[in-house]
């Protein structure tokens, strides 16, 4: 009997003939097997456009450690009571039905050159390319307080959608009204740049409607707002006078876990409900793989197929890369990198090189309030003489104000997305 | 180096460039997969959802609204950002894309 490892195997085998064989054009002339570890909205849009784009020549598995999808985009909301985890949650049988093979199981190793990934559970698989999709991971070193577990699950980061959202949803219904929410912002970069002042707006929103007179503080290691800064801080003085006290430059040294105080290094913020958003790097698969680190955190990559400088036939996208000029670490980018890697891929299984013109979009949108919305997008295109993607002169902008239109577009726009990746 | 042999180089230069510059045959295809995140995998939105389906419209009204999204002629939250970064030439092969595609 073929075991999945033999199977795989003789794909493999199969692979080799074809790309011999195979020379001009069309997609579908390619054949192999790509496995794709992480299955979020990088992860998740490759190895469904792998399928699609191949009309199904190409082997595509998935190795993903949780049993269903949980988005960070629009989290937030979960966070602020105004929407249910269920509604955040998609499942990963959409894949299944694009023919990717849906592994549950813990990736331990990658080796670039015998092209093999080992898993916890299910012993070695063997690839023509593979996929690092893995989000961020986090800096503890630089928060020691919280490298234990048990701090970690008082102390939340709820940077990671599933059950640090719902605690810290919890916590904030077990906050008496009068008391204290402090965030803490990392430097820039980190996913999603928009995503601690939405939170922040949010929770205010759910404080003035629930709790007047409780605070929020927001302790940003950075100088100014990251992203939309003229929307949010608008937003703040108009709509949370008395609620938002944001403080930039106060960079989080450590944590005291017993007392739920943030400890900067002239000051000592003291919460009753403690978030902390720590520093972040490349997801422990990219920073194991060998692939090239920026700093050793982001992974560098070539923009025309999201392949590592160094680390051949590994491809890294999402928030692990080492972001092109301006452009965010986000679940829209993600997506954005999962398409343009999927098809560069299916060009190099075919023998033929990448789309020398690949292009990228980006909106994230943020809610300030339960009803009201903000946008920044920008367009991508890859420049051949810098080697990296760059804004299209022009196309790039904020809303005008806060509306309630793009509270509708936004909410369309998560449904889409999910069903772009997943269904 | 004479002018007509630096003339003829420059010639050969400009040949060499454009035929690197060839389209990949799934350039558009490519280009439409930009748009999905809000107008769905193959511009086939999810109904009910608020975003406009772009598969089977016809291509000269995806065309036209886009070059009114560009000129800012057209009211819009965010099209005419994101219609800023394509050229005349790429809105033309987006257009025939998407009517091409079944709704
Ligand atoms: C961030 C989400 C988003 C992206 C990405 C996006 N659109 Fe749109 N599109 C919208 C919204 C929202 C509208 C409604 C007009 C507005 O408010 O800007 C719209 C409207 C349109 C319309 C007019 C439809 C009608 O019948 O009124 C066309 C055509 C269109 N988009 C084409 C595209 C194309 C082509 C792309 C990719 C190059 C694209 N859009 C990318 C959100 C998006």
């Amino acid at each position: 009997m073929l075991n999945r490892r033999d199977f795989i195997k003789t794909l493999g085998a199969t692979a080799g003939v074809a790309t011999l064989g195979g020379c001009a054009g069309g997609a579908s002339k390619a054949r192999g097997h790509v496995v794709v570890v992480g299955g979020g909205y990088g992860g998740a849009t490759a190895a469904k456009y792998l399928r699609l784009w191949s009309n199904g020549s190409v082997d595509v598995t998935l190795i993903e450690r949780n049993t269903e999808f949980i988005s960070c985009p629009i989290s937030n909301l979960v966070i602020s009571g105004d929407k249910a985890l269920a509604d955040i949650t998609v499942s990963y049988e959409g894949l299944r039905k694009w023919g990717v093979r849906v592994v549950h199981d813990s990736v331990l190793g990658i080796d670039a050159e015998k092209r093999t990934i080992k898993l916890e559970k299910g012993g070695e698989i063997n690839y023509d390319r593979a996929i690092l999709s893995p989000g961020v991971d986090f800096l503890w070193d630089q928060v020691p307080a919280l490298k234990s577990a048990d701090a970690q699950a008082k102390i939340l980061h709820a940077w990671k959608a599933g059950p640090q959202t719902v605690a810290l949803r919890k916590q904030l219904e077990d906050l008496k009204d009068g008391g204290v929410y402090a965030l803490t912002i990392p430097k820039a970069p980190y996913r999603c740049p928009p995503g601690p002042y939405e939170r922040i707006s949010v929770i205010a929103d759910y404080f003035k409607r629930h709790k007047p007179k409780s605070k929020v503080i927001a302790l940003d290691a950075n100088p100014e707002v990251t992203s939309k800064k003229g929307l949010f801080t608008k937003a703040w003085d108009e709509l949370y006078k008395g609620i938002v006290d944001y403080r930039p430059n106060s960079e989080l040294r450590d944590v005291d876990v017993a007392n739920r105080t943030a400890i900067l290094e002239f000051d000592k913020v003291k919460a009753d409900v403690l978030n902390v958003v720590p520093p972040q790097r490349a997801g422990d698969i990219v920073a194991k793989s060998g692939a090239k680190l920026a700093n050793g955190r982001w992974a560098e990559v070539d923009w025309l197929s999201l392949e590592s400088v160094n680390a051949k036939g590994i491809h890294i996208l999402g928030d692990s890369t080492l972001s092109a000029p301006l452009m965010p670490k986000s679940g829209f980018m993600a997506n954005q990198h999962g398409k343009v890697a999927a098809a560069a891929i299916l060009n190099l299984l075919a023998g033929e090189a990448p789309n020398p013109e690949p292009f990228m979009t980006n909106t994230c949108y943020s809610f300030v309030d339960a009803k009201n919305v903000i946008h920044v997008a920008s367009v991508h295109r890859y420049d051949a003489e810098k080697k990296t993607l760059i804004v299209v002169p022009g196309a790039s902008g904020v809303s005008a104000q806060r509306n309630e239109i793009e509270a509708a577009y936004a909410i369309g726009w998560a449904k889409n997305i999910w069903a772009d990746a997943l269904a | 180096m004479n002018r007509t042999i630096r003339t003829a180089s420059l010639a050969a230069l400009v040949l060499v460039s454009g035929a690197a510059a060839a389209q990949d045959p799934n350039f558009t295809r490519n280009l439409a997969a930009t748009c999905a995140p809000c107008h769905g995998t193959n511009g086939k939105a999810i109904p009910g959802a608020g975003q406009v389906p772009l598969a089977g419209e016809a291509q000269e009204t995806i065309a036209s609204r886009l070059h009114e999204f560009r000129a800012g002629t057209r009211p819009a939250t965010i099209m005419h950002q994101i219609a800023k970064g394509y050229t005349d030439e790429q809105i033309k092969q987006l257009a025939a894309w998407f009517a091409a595609q079944k709704k």
